[in-house]
Formats: C-alpha cells, structure tokens, sequence
C-alpha cells in the first residue's frame, strides 16, 4: 500500500506549524491514545473579550496524516472566533490538505474531535467525545468507539457502508465483530436523514440513488418546473437511472423553440445542485 | 531521481544482473513454447530442466522431479495445502502458526469456512514456536501442518525439521513456506520431515511471477491448477520460461553466494541493529539468535512507525513497518500483536531487511538519519515521558 498523500498533506507533515502546547492553555483538548495508535493533544489561548482562538498549539503521536491533519488545523483555527471555530468540519480539514486517502479519515475527525474538546474544556463543558464516551453504548470495543460517535460522524458526512464508517472512526477494524452492528446503525441513520435542501453551492459528495432521486425531484419541483409554469409550461419527470435524467417537457414548453436552451438551463440546474455528472434526455411527446 | 537505499529486500529483491542476462533471450528470440513438437519449441524443454536442477540443489532435494514451478509463493502454498488436504480426505483438522504469511493464514481461514478446524499455534515473545505447543495440537484428525520456516516480519526462524518429525508421527503431512528462508539459511530436506516446501522467485533476486513447490518423492500430489500436462501434470498452463530460467539461475547464485548471508550480509545488519537499539527507548522485535542474517525489526517506543517510514521515504530509505498504518488495517501487525509486543511498542516498529545489494555505505546512510528522525518525531508527540 503506498502513500497517496497530497503534496499539502506531505508540506504539513514534514514541516509541522505550531508544535508545542501553548503556555497556560486557556482549553486542552486531549483525544486518541497510544492503544488506537494515533493520539492528539491541542492547546489553545483565547482573547476573552472577543472570544478569539489567539494560539494554537498540537502534539500528535500517530502517521503521516494524523500530524498533517493536526498541524492544519491549527493554521485554519488561529484567528478565529469559537464560534467560527467550531464550523470547522473534518471534511474542511481534509479539503484543506487537499483530500486524504479514504483510509485516512479517522485523521480528520480526530482533529475534530480535539478543535470541540478543546473549546468545551475552555468554556467548561462536557466535548461532545466525553457526552458519547459516558452516557454511550459502546459498539467497537477493540479502539472505544461508541453508537452515538458513529451516529454523529455518519450523519455529518454522509456515510454510505460500513467501510466508510471504519474509515472515518475507525471502528470495525479491529476484531470486526461490531460490523453487523454498524451496518445496523448506519441503516437507522440513513432512514432518518430526510435529503437536505438543495444549497446554492453545496460541497461535492456522493449521493446513493435514493438520495440521487429524492434529490432531482426537489430540484425540479422547487426551482424548475415553477419557472417553467410562469411561461404556461411544465415537465414530466420519466426516468433516473444512475446519473442519466429523463425528463418530458409538456404544453407550452415542448414546441417552443426555446425548448433547446431551457434543457441546457434545466440540465445545468441539476449538475449544480445534485451532481456534476448529470445528464439530462429530454424525451419527444408522443 | 535520487539515489534509493533499498533495505526492504524481505518485501522484494532486485534481479540480479546474471539473472537478467540469463532471461533476456527467452523474450523475443527463443520465445517457443517447450509443448510444441518444433525443435524451436521444444528445445526449451532442456532449459527448465537446466532452471529445475539448480532450484533442487539450492533445496538440496535429492530429486530434481521434486520441484515443480509455480507463479508465486501464494501459489505454491495454495497448491501445497489443497494438496494435502485432498490426500488425506478423511481428516478434517489443520494445524498452522498465528505468524504465517497471509499466503497460509487466508487460505487457513478459508478452510475454516468450508467446515476445517484451524489450530493456530501461538508463539512466545520472541517469536519462538514450542515444540510442546505443536505437539498438544496433534491428533490422527490432522491432515496438514503448515509452518513456515522464517518469518517475514521479525526473521525469526522456526523450528521446521523438528515439526516436520512431529507431524510425521501422527501421519499428518507437513509443509513450509520456505520463501524467507531460502538461499538465506539452510532449510534441509534431508530426513525427510518435509513434504512440502514453497518458494518464491523475486525474494532470491529472481523476478516477480515464478515462484516453486518442492514435493517430496512418493507423496500423493493433487495439482491446484488444472490444463495442460505442463509439469508432469503437476501445473497445468504454459511455462513462463524466462521467469523459470531466471529461477535458476537465482538459485544458482544462491549456491554461491549462500556464504556471503552469514557473513557480510549479516555484519551489516549486526552493525545497523546496533545503532538503531543505542536509540533511546528502543527494543528489537524477535529472537536475537534464531533469524535470517539480513532482518531486523526494531521498535521505537511512542512514535508512530508510517511516520518514521515517511521521513525514510524523504531520505529515500525504504523499510516497512508493521504500524497499523501500513498494515493495511488499523491495528497492528499480526505477527507483533502474535508476540504480545506492547501497543506503544507495537505502533512504532520499523523493519529493516538487507541483501546482497546492500553496502556499508546503505547501512551508514541510515544510522545517520535515524536517530534525528525517532527525536523529531517524539518532539512532536503528546507522550514525551
């Protein structure tokens, strides 16, 4: 298995920003352990009148990717408000390295998990790592991880199978006796997560095909077929099949002569909001 | 590109420039096939024979019918185990290591599947097989023990004439994957404890895709690959005849060169094991007598061995590591974990393997850099005491 580190991921790894803890931390985020092979302590000062991360400082024992992860995330946080702060995804911290293998996720959402310890230690509350570490059921025992964890980093980034779970918290890849158990949450987490209102830049990701059409019909509910009523027309939706759309124009619309460019716009439409690979068919009535 | 020091010759070996030279005709001028009825064809017959008597004097079989050539050390440890299997129909038991390649330990898990009892033998702390341990496994429902003859993580090597006896007197057949060992230290056939041994070319200085299976004289063999009546029958498919050549000849250096492993080979990596143990809170991975001459597997204590092997990577070392990170898992490898090597051990081992390539100046190379890498990176570590 060879490094599929981008050039980022390789910069922040061989030459870490901000090593150190900083001196009488304001909050501590401590998360991971030597058993689980990565482990993350960040130290950050805080400005209390502006509630401001003023310094950020990280100690990491793990791979290339979890050092890489730790030393950016302390680029991205410096200057920013809590707030601000906590807005911070792990999805942001892998765009920021420019991606991370798969397999290397759980880097990410170590970070993460620190930025939010860190804060909750500041502002004297319980991390969201500590709500799940107590009240939750433990899943994978082989590296701690609980439901509520899995529940959580599922939810917010979308995760398909079972392996994306392993790869985002590492749980399963141990022993693998919670797999049957995770595929069972991530099941319940799917059936729960009602398709999110289309967004007018949403992040790239990848949609399963229930997604894929709950989402298309949205988008032609909600922005095309209105438009396409003020002119007196209208559309049928007749097939998705992967990312091929067919659609029928009906009425005013099919015979127009501007039928050509309101596909292109339709087609367009969807790219832009559901995904880039889109391709719109528009059938001839009759 | 800048200067690689290679010192992952567990992991692959670069064919030797004899080796090369022996093959290159076997591509585009005498490219025959050794079935046809042609002279041109034909005629390289004799050449696998030529490749089958140095690969069998390498292993010291007394038959040069005894070797049969393959396409990998998976496949001859595949081919010899279903083999097995199938000449003792009646016993439904296999007895294997937790350290064995995943050659053996994914086909073993397998079995389990279709209905086998899997023993798999522990090993102690230092990566040594117990004899007691084999022998309490034992019963006359064993149809196969598989143990290999050095393990490709630590190098220690396994006590396989001793457990090849054992087996024998529960009637059991015994094979080794041999493909560590080979051409390093002497794996004898001689009295016939063994009856089944796989080897692979690419770690002898061969290239990749040929591998061999000896199988001792009188055993009942039953091929994994079945078509044509290539190999007496024994593995059907047409020869790869370069690579079976370029086998050869590597065994042929082998022999001469068998020397040079226990001598200058293993001064080189004594002098780099050294160094790397005089680390602070270092510790060696495996038995300090009973190895390969050219491995060593060194463990840095809190730091992070995919880490260490980045930073190699920049001084353009390469070594493997059984990190999680680089085991293709998220735990450990099987073989630390198998000799109960404490986590914050276990995450940092870092694997050298030398060869007959490697000069002083490799070695030096690394003594110089890693003694900086390991403090770099405990700087950088939450657990610094």
């Amino acid at each position: 298995m060879g490094w599929d580190y981008t050039e980022k991921v390789k910069d922040h790894f061989l030459h870490p920003r901000n090593v150190g803890r900083v001196e009488n931390p304001d909050g501590v985020g401590e998360v991971g352990s030597i058993a689980c092979g990565d482990a993350l302590t960040l130290t950050i000062k805080v400005d209390k009148a502006a509630d401001r991360i003023e310094e950020a400082k990280f100690q990491t024992f793990g791979c290339g990717s979890a050092i890489a992860s730790s030393s950016v995330l302390t680029e991205m946080i410096k200057g920013k408000t809590l707030d601000e702060a906590l807005k911070i995804t792990n999805q942001d911290i892998a765009d920021f390295l420019g991606g991370l293998p798969k397999e290397k996720m759980h880097c990410s959402v170590m970070g993460r998990e620190a930025l939010e310890a860190a804060v909750a230690n500041y502002r004297g509350q319980k991390s969201p790592k500590d709500h799940e570490e107590e009240g939750g059921r433990m899943v994978c025992f082989c590296f701690g991880v609980t439901e509520e964890k899995i529940r959580r980093v599922a939810r917010e980034n979308r995760l398909e199978t079972v392996e994306d779970v392993t790869n985002y918290t590492k749980a399963g890849g141990g022993c693998g006796s919670c797999l049957d158990e995770i595929e069972r949450i991530l099941e319940e987490v799917r059936a729960e997560a009602p398709p999110e209102k289309p967004k007018a830049a949403p992040a790239p990701r990848k949609l399963t095909n229930i997604q894929r059409i709950a989402l298309v019909n949205e988008v032609l509910d909600q922005e095309v077929r209105p438009q396409l009523q003020k002119d007196g027309g209208d559309l049928e939706l007749i097939d998705i099949d992967g990312t091929r759309v067919t659609i029928r124009l009906v009425a005013h619309c099919s015979g127009c002569r501007a039928a050509g460019l309101t596909s292109i716009w339709i087609q367009e439409k969807l790219r832009e909001i559901v995904d880039p690979a889109i391709v719109l068919e528009v059938e001839e009535e009759g | 590109m800048k200067k690689v020091i290679y010192a992952d010759n567990n992991a692959t070996t670069a064919v030797a420039p004899e080796v090369f030279e022996a093959m290159r005709p076997f591509f585009t001028e005498r490219y025959g096939n050794p079935s046809s009825i042609h002279t041109f064809g034909a005629d390289l017959s004799r050449e696998i024979e030529r490749a089958r008597a140095h690969v069998a004097r390498l292993l010291g079989a007394e038959h040069d019918t005894e070797i049969v050539f393959t396409s990998c050390g998976t496949e001859s440890d595949n081919t010899a185990i279903r083999s097995a299997l199938a000449s003792r129909p009646k016993r439904r038991r296999v007895v294997t290591t937790r350290v064995e390649h995943p050659a053996v330990l994914t086909l073993a898990r397998f079995l389990e599947h279709e209905g086998y009892e899997v023993t798999y033998l522990p090993v102690d702390g230092r990566g040594l097989l117990k004899l007691e341990e084999l022998r309490a496994a034992m019963d006359e429902n064993v149809a196969v023990v598989s143990i290999m003859a050095a393990n490709n993580e630590t190098g220690v090597l396994l006590p396989v004439e001793e457990a090849g006896h054992i087996a024998h007197e529960f009637e059991a057949i015994f094979h080794t994957d041999a493909v560590q060992a080979a051409g390093k230290v002497p794996v004898s056939l001689a009295s016939g404890a063994i009856d089944l041994l796989s080897i692979s070319g690419h770690k002898i200085h061969a290239p990749k895709g040929v591998g061999a299976l000896y199988v001792r004289r009188g055993l009942r063999f039953r091929p994994f690959m079945l078509g044509g009546h290539q190999e007496r029958g024994r593995r059907g498919g047409t020869e790869n005849v370069p690579g079976i050549v370029g086998l050869g000849e590597a065994a042929r250096l082998a022999v001469a060169h068998a020397g040079e492993e226990q001598g200058r080979v293993r001064l080189l990596r004594d002098r780099l094991e050294k160094s790397l143990l005089a680390i602070s809170d270092s510790r060696l991975n495996g038995d300090l007598e009973r190895r390969l001459p050219g491995t060593t597997n060194v463990s840095f204590k809190k730091v992070e061995g995919e880490a260490i092997l980045l930073h190699l990577n920049e001084h353009g070392i390469c070594a493997s590591s059984g990190s999680a990170c680089t085991s293709g898992s998220l735990e450990p490898s099987h073989v630390l974990r198998a000799m109960g090597v404490p986590f914050q051990f276990a995450h940092g081992s870092i694997r050298f393997s030398l060869g007959r390539f490697n000069t002083d100046a490799d070695v030096d190379a690394i003594i110089e850099v890693m003694p900086g890498i390991i403090e770099t990176l405990r700087e950088i570590s939450p657990f610094k005491d």
